[in-house]
């Protein structure tokens, strides 16, 4: 086995802990940057169609133009899909969101929810 | 460029395109989206270890024009040469400093291939929440490059007495 020499390996086995270490570091900087988030956006399409306050608790049925839906609860601070039209209900399975840039998109009804922060809202919806 | 270099050139390309084929049959995205075996990379090192570094480069980047254009699309090519382009640089570097075996080589190549993609996506699509993403793609990275590692070193050793390129 002279392609594995035993110094050599030891440097590999070096390098991939440093770049686990890493991948961790990483990681955990971007959890500890997430920020409670302050609304729940739905996005149909690409475009922005309604915003919701996470703190007051809602139950919102989203209509898509396909004649589909997608129920989004909003509770405690989280916005999640309970039901929806869509055969897969990869929309209901994914989580509860309540971070900012958290988000839930639901691929038949081209419908995606996103969580934004306070200083995302717009002007005229906070007047 | 000698005759028996260009058909060795030609095998090893045919050979990098056989083992992306492969992997498009079996995908490994199921598991987590996006991750691929690299199963080229075995090529690419092999070359690189045994023919040589501009050789290496050239077999890479044949590679992923063909395969993008048999494969896939023009857009996933520029992910892929920016993966194979970074992933190569790296390898070379590390090659050149002569303190890892293959197997650190190749965890290298697969780490930063994937780190190439994400730059180029964040180019194109302008969101960098992509690179939320890197930690996962690094741990699998590291994962693949192990195995390609062992797998390329045992091929590599099989051809320590035959002079090739």
């Amino acid at each position: 086995m002279g392609m594995f020499k035993d110094k050599k390996v030891r440097n590999d086995i070096i390098l991939a802990i440093a770049v686990l270490v890493a991948a961790a570091g990483i990681w955990l900087g971007t959890e500890l940057l997430k920020e409670d988030g302050a609304f729940a956006v739905v996005t149909v399409k690409g475009i922005e169609t309604a915003r919701y306050p996470l703190d007051t608790d809602a139950e919102i049925r989203l209509e898509s133009e396909n004649g589909g839906y997608n129920i989004l609860i909003i509770k405690n601070g989280k916005a999640d899909i309970t039901d929806a039209s869509c055969p897969d209900h990869v929309c209901v399975d994914q989580r509860a969101i309540g971070k900012t840039g958290e988000a839930i998109t639901c691929l038949p009804n081209k419908t995606v929810i996103t969580v934004e922060g306070p200083e995302e809202a717009e002007v005229d919806f906070v007047s | 460029m000698k005759t028996k270099k260009v058909a060795m050139l030609g095998l090893t390309i045919a050979l990098a395109m056989i083992m992306s084929y492969i992997e498009a049959l079996v995908p490994l995205s199921f598991a987590v989206p996006g991750i691929k075996m690299g199963l080229a990379n075995i090529v690419i090192i092999f070359v690189l270890y045994k023919i040589g570094t501009k050789e290496a480069i050239l077999v890479s980047l044949i590679r992923v024009i063909l395969v993008s254009l048999l494969f896939s699309n023009v857009m996933a090519m520029a992910y892929s040469i920016a993966g194979a382009v970074l992933s190569l640089l790296v390898m070379w570097v590390l090659k050149k400093t002569d303190k890892f075996s293959v197997i650190g080589v190749s965890i290298a190549g697969g780490i930063m291939h994937n780190v190439g993609q994400i730059i180029m996506a964040v180019i194109l699509l302008g969101t960098e929440q992509i690179a939320l993403y890197l930690p996962v793609l690094i741990i699998t990275g590291t994962a693949t490059g192990v195995v390609i590692g062992i797998v390329a070193g045992l091929v590599i050793n099989r051809f320590r007495n035959i002079r090739i390129g």
